[in-house]
């Protein structure tokens, strides 16, 4: 069966299930949903699968499946990409997918709205599945949205909860600010090179038509409008303040979508359009540092949160900064390497998360958790493996991942010893606080009252099973992406080589990467094993091994990295308060003033025209009536006398009248 | 001869006349209004009307006059006479009557020529047997049938409302 | 003496019918009005026969006839009314019965 022709099927199959769960979906019993909402990311799975193996034997790694022509104008077809990128992010999307839906199995197995979960996580998965196959950007855009719209409806899922719809909101608007820069950088780049069907962007980037941009041009431009979008999406500096809050949502959908699949979206974006970047490296630098930046910034949050959820969501961020740090400095293959590596161990780690909190009984706060190594013995080495791999430990496949970052920070032609720096730093605060994370819940006397003490139970295998396999690509995972200073050859730098051809460039970024010293690697390397081990081992010593009196306690940069460095306030500030009130202030006097004044002046003018009326009416129309009367009578007036009543004076008049008629013949004579 | 009497009875008429609108008493004006048809009634013999004078004397002097007379006593007529007997503006009257009567006169000479055909006391006779009255009575009961009875009516429609108009009530 | 025409007649006619009607005009005593009246119808009557005579018919006499008639049933009527309104104002003074004045 040729599954490359049937690669739109890809993103049809939880479409379905989406639909299925719209019209039917109240009437199914669970055990029904179980099966049909996972067993369509499944199918994906299978169909992927067969699609990128054969794709592999493909002498050209690229293969289109156009449907129809969409927007003739713009060049965008409903069409479907399938090269070494998609392939990845297809896996990735509906492999942890897969294994994310048969846990949600058991942990919303009590909740209400059971196939309304599924019937969303379907949708999302739908829409991602068209993000990353999408072969124009239009298309892309249309899942962009897409997942932003299943965000908010997983996150709003508990809508009786305030808080949830609050999350929702805000995940959705801050989405859409980053979307306005999306926008006008496809118009842009629509106009730069005239389609927005990728082969044909990249074969007009690639074709020499711009010169690699030297300061802050149009192209340049267009790529730092398109990052926007991505900060946007895949939470960076300075729209990532949604995340936090997404945590209002279910535990699967903050794996799946905020830490595997949706956030990710943006780096996959800014990989496809690695032609676009690679020939704007002011760009390339903004990216890199944004990234650095998020990255430093969340770690130093994520340090001293309570909530567990809270953690690994700054966690999340501070990762996704990383991946933009490679990104940046032109390690795309790098970039993408870390966004496969974390959907496993972070996905496991959230979804550990879960297992715990399930246990508690609701229960998400660390302070009151401890002691949970033996009682959930599972949940507990699964997580363990994930700590470890998120830490840098090597032989797993954080360790690889990040290690290559930083390397890359180091050494690329576009890279910076200060963004290096920064990364580093911010490995040891990683393996701190995930550690401090690790020590709080399980170590230590438990912390809980009695009541949740009795009720932890380890979760079902429904649960358990997805997290074990989780655990196992955590480890074995990274073994594609070995750096060549080790061991080289065949397997070991697989996923270097399968991307290449995604990213090949006619610089000299990956020849000058071949240039290198390996002794500095090496170096490098250890270092970063170093201060892996001292974050864990600094957490060791704070949580386990000091009371709780003991540890200190912090003083006042304590209380600002509590609060996240208040920028929500300061958001709050700036555009809510500030819009609202000052908008609303305007807005009251536009319209007191113009509306009220403009009602109000057609009150005047009527009152105007009808005073005018009124003296036209008295003085003109009543005037002329009146000059009748006053003519009548002073015509009259002297004809009265001659009705003397005096009959004499009639005989008179009798007389006069002859006289007259005698007269007049008397003149006529 | 002719002229004599012509003369004669004018004068009388005529003086009769002016003294009717002038006296202050009531009888005194209608004795003179008495001369003053008596000479009419002469005027009419000299013109050969013997009918019409026999008809003035004895009905307009006769009747009316007598009327006159009677209703002038019952009008108690006393304090009248002590009263103003003209208007204030009494000139307007007699200056609008000289006007016309100027212009009559006027006419009157104009058209005298045309006047002097018939010289009166010639034979003048109006061909035809019998006298005045039975060639008047002829041409009435003929002519101005019509006429003549309207006029019985109208005298009949007089003495009814003579007499509504003078009861004391109605 | 020049003889005397019908001109004359007319002229006398003339003259009664004008006397008769300053005597309406000037007094004010309605009995004296009303022989005033008759002045002027005999005026009337004197011209009627005299150009009777002129055209030697008997039309202005008939004519004549029906004046007098008219005259005596006017002067009935009119006495009494007379009497009527001297019963009703106890005046004979024209001026003095101006109920329909203005």
């Amino acid at each position: 069966m040729n599954f490359l022709d049937l690669i739109w099927l890809i993103p049809l199959f939880p479409l379905a299930g989406a639909i299925i769960m719209a019209f039917l979906g109240r009437r199914l019993p669970n055990k029904i949903v179980s099966l049909i909402c996972p067993g369509m990311v499944l199918l994906s799975f299978v169909v992927s699968l067969g699609a990128v193996i054969q794709l592999a034997g493909l002498p050209e790694k690229n293969h289109e499946v156009v449907l129809f022509t969409w927007l003739p104008l713009l060049n965008a077809d409903m069409g479907y990409l399938l090269d070494p990128l998609s392939s990845v992010m297809i896996l990735v999307v509906t492999g942890v997918g897969f294994l994310i839906h048969v846990y949600s199995i058991g942990y919303m197995g009590h909740e209400g709205g059971y196939y309304r979960f599924f019937g969303y996580l379907n949708l999302f998965v739908f829409f991602m599945l068209t993000l990353v196959l999408a072969n124009n950007y239009a298309l892309l855009f249309v899942g962009w949205e897409g997942v932003g719209l299943c965000s908010y409806l997983l996150i709003g899922f508990y809508f009786h909860k305030k808080s949830a719809g609050d999350a929702g909101k805000k995940a959705f608007i801050v989405n859409r600010v980053g979307d306005a820069g999306f926008v006008l950088g496809m118009f842009y780049l629509f106009m730069l090179t005239g389609s927005l069907r990728f082969n044909t962007v990249n074969e007009v980037l690639h074709s020499g038509k711009y010169a690699v941009e030297a300061s802050f041009g149009v192209l340049s431009l267009t790529a730092l409008l398109m990052f926007i979008g991505a900060t946007g999406k895949s939470a960076q500096v300075p729209l990532y303040v949604w995340l936090p809050d997404a945590m209002e949502g279910p535990t699967p959908v903050s794996a799946l979508i905020h830490a595997a699949t949706m956030v990710t979206a943006g780096v996959y974006m800014v990989a496809r359009s690695n032609a676009l970047y690679q020939l704007t490296p002011e760009t390339s630098m903004i990216v890199a540092g944004v990234g650095a930046f998020t990255a430093i910034l969340a770690a130093s949050i994520a340090l001293v949160q309570n909530d567990i959820k809270r953690v690994l969501a700054y966690s999340t961020v501070s990762q996704l900064g990383f991946m933009f740090m490679a990104a940046g400095v032109g390690a795309y293959w790098v970039a993408i390497f870390h966004l496969y590596t974390h959907a496993f161990f972070k996905a496991l780690l959230f979804l550990g998360s879960g297992s715990v909190i399930h246990a508690m009984g609701g229960e998400q706060d660390m302070r009151k958790m401890g002691g949970l190594k033996d009682k959930i013995p599972t949940t507990f080495r699964t997580m363990f493996i994930g700590s470890l791999a998120i830490a840098g430990i090597p032989g797993l496949a954080g360790f690889f991942s990040k290690d290559e970052i930083l390397w890359q920070a180091w050494s690329s032609p576009i890279g910076s010893k200060l963004v290096w720096a920064v990364g580093i730093t911010t490995a040891t605060m990683t393996a701190f606080y995930m550690w401090r994370l690790m020590f709080m819940t399980f170590y230590g006397e438990g912390r809980m009252d009695e009541h949740t003490k009795h009720h932890i139970h380890e979760s079902p295998a429904v649960m358990t099973v997805p997290l074990m396999v989780l655990a196992l690509g955590s480890i074995v995972g990274g073994w594609v992406g070995f750096p060549k200073a080790i061991v080289e050859g065949g397997f070991f730098q697989a996923f270097e080589r399968w991307l290449a051809p995604v990213f090949e460039s006619k610089h000299a970024i990956e020849e000058g990467a071949a240039h290198h010293d390996a002794s500095i690697e090496y170096m490098l390397m250890g270092l970063s094993i170093a201060v892996a081990l001292v974050g864990i081992a600094i957490a060791r010593y704070i949580y386990l091994k000091l009371k709780e009196e003991q540890r200190p306690t912090g003083g006042p940069l304590y209380k600002v990295l509590l609060n996240k460095w208040y920028v929500d306030e300061l958001y709050d500030f700036l555009f809510i308060s500030g819009f609202t009130l000052g908008g609303g202030g305007l807005m009251a006097k536009f319209d007191e003033n113009v509306v009220d004044g403009g009602v109000n002046g057609t009150a005047w003018s009527t009152r105007m025209a009808s005073r005018i009326t009124m003296l036209w009416d008295t003085y003109v129309v009543d005037g002329l009536v009146n000059l009748t009367a006053f003519f009548v009578k002073a015509l009259s007036f002297p004809m009265r006398f001659l009705q003397s009543g005096f009959t004499q004076s009639y005989v008179l008049v009798f007389v006069l009248g002859v006289a007259a008629v005698f007269g007049f013949y008397w003149w006529g004579r | 001869m002719t002229e004599f009497f012509f003369y004669a009875f004018a004068l009388i008429t005529l003086a009769g006349a002016i003294l009717t609108v002038t006296l202050r008493n009531a009888v005194h004006c209608a004795i003179s209004l008495i001369a003053s048809l008596a000479g009419v009634a002469g005027l009419y013999l000299l013109q050969q009307a013997e009918f019409l004078f026999a008809v003035q004397i004895v009905l307009y002097i006769g009747g009316i006059m007598v009327l006159f007379l009677f209703v002038i006593m019952l009008v108690n007529l006393d304090s009248a006479a002590h009263e103003r007997q003209y208007h204030r503006s009494w000139w307007a009257g007699l200056l609008s009557v000289l006007g016309t009567g100027l212009l009559l006169l006027y006419f009157l000479r104009k058209g005298s020529d045309s006047l002097k055909l018939a010289v009166p006391g010639t034979t003048g006779v109006p061909t035809g047997t019998g006298g005045n009255t039975q060639q008047l009575a002829d041409l009435l009961f003929s002519e101005y049938l019509l006429p003549f009875e309207a006029a019985s009516l109208l005298l009949l429609v007089a003495i009814v409302g003579s007499v509504i108009m003078a009861k004391k009530r109605v | 003496m020049t003889p005397i025409t019908t001109a004359h007649y007319l002229v006398l006619g003339a003259a009664l019918l004008l006397i008769g009607t300053v005597g309406v005009l000037t007094r004010r005593n309605v009995v004296v009005i009303l022989m005033s009246i008759e002045l002027i119808l005999n005026g009337v009557n004197v011209n009627l026969i005299a150009l009777s005579h002129h055209l030697q018919q008997l039309h202005g006499q008939v004519f004549a006839i029906f004046v007098i008639t008219v005259a005596v049933a006017e002067a009935a009527v009119g006495l009494g009314i007379l009497i009527a309104l001297f019963r009703n104002k106890e005046t004979v003074l024209v001026d003095e019965i101006d109920l329909l004045k203005w």
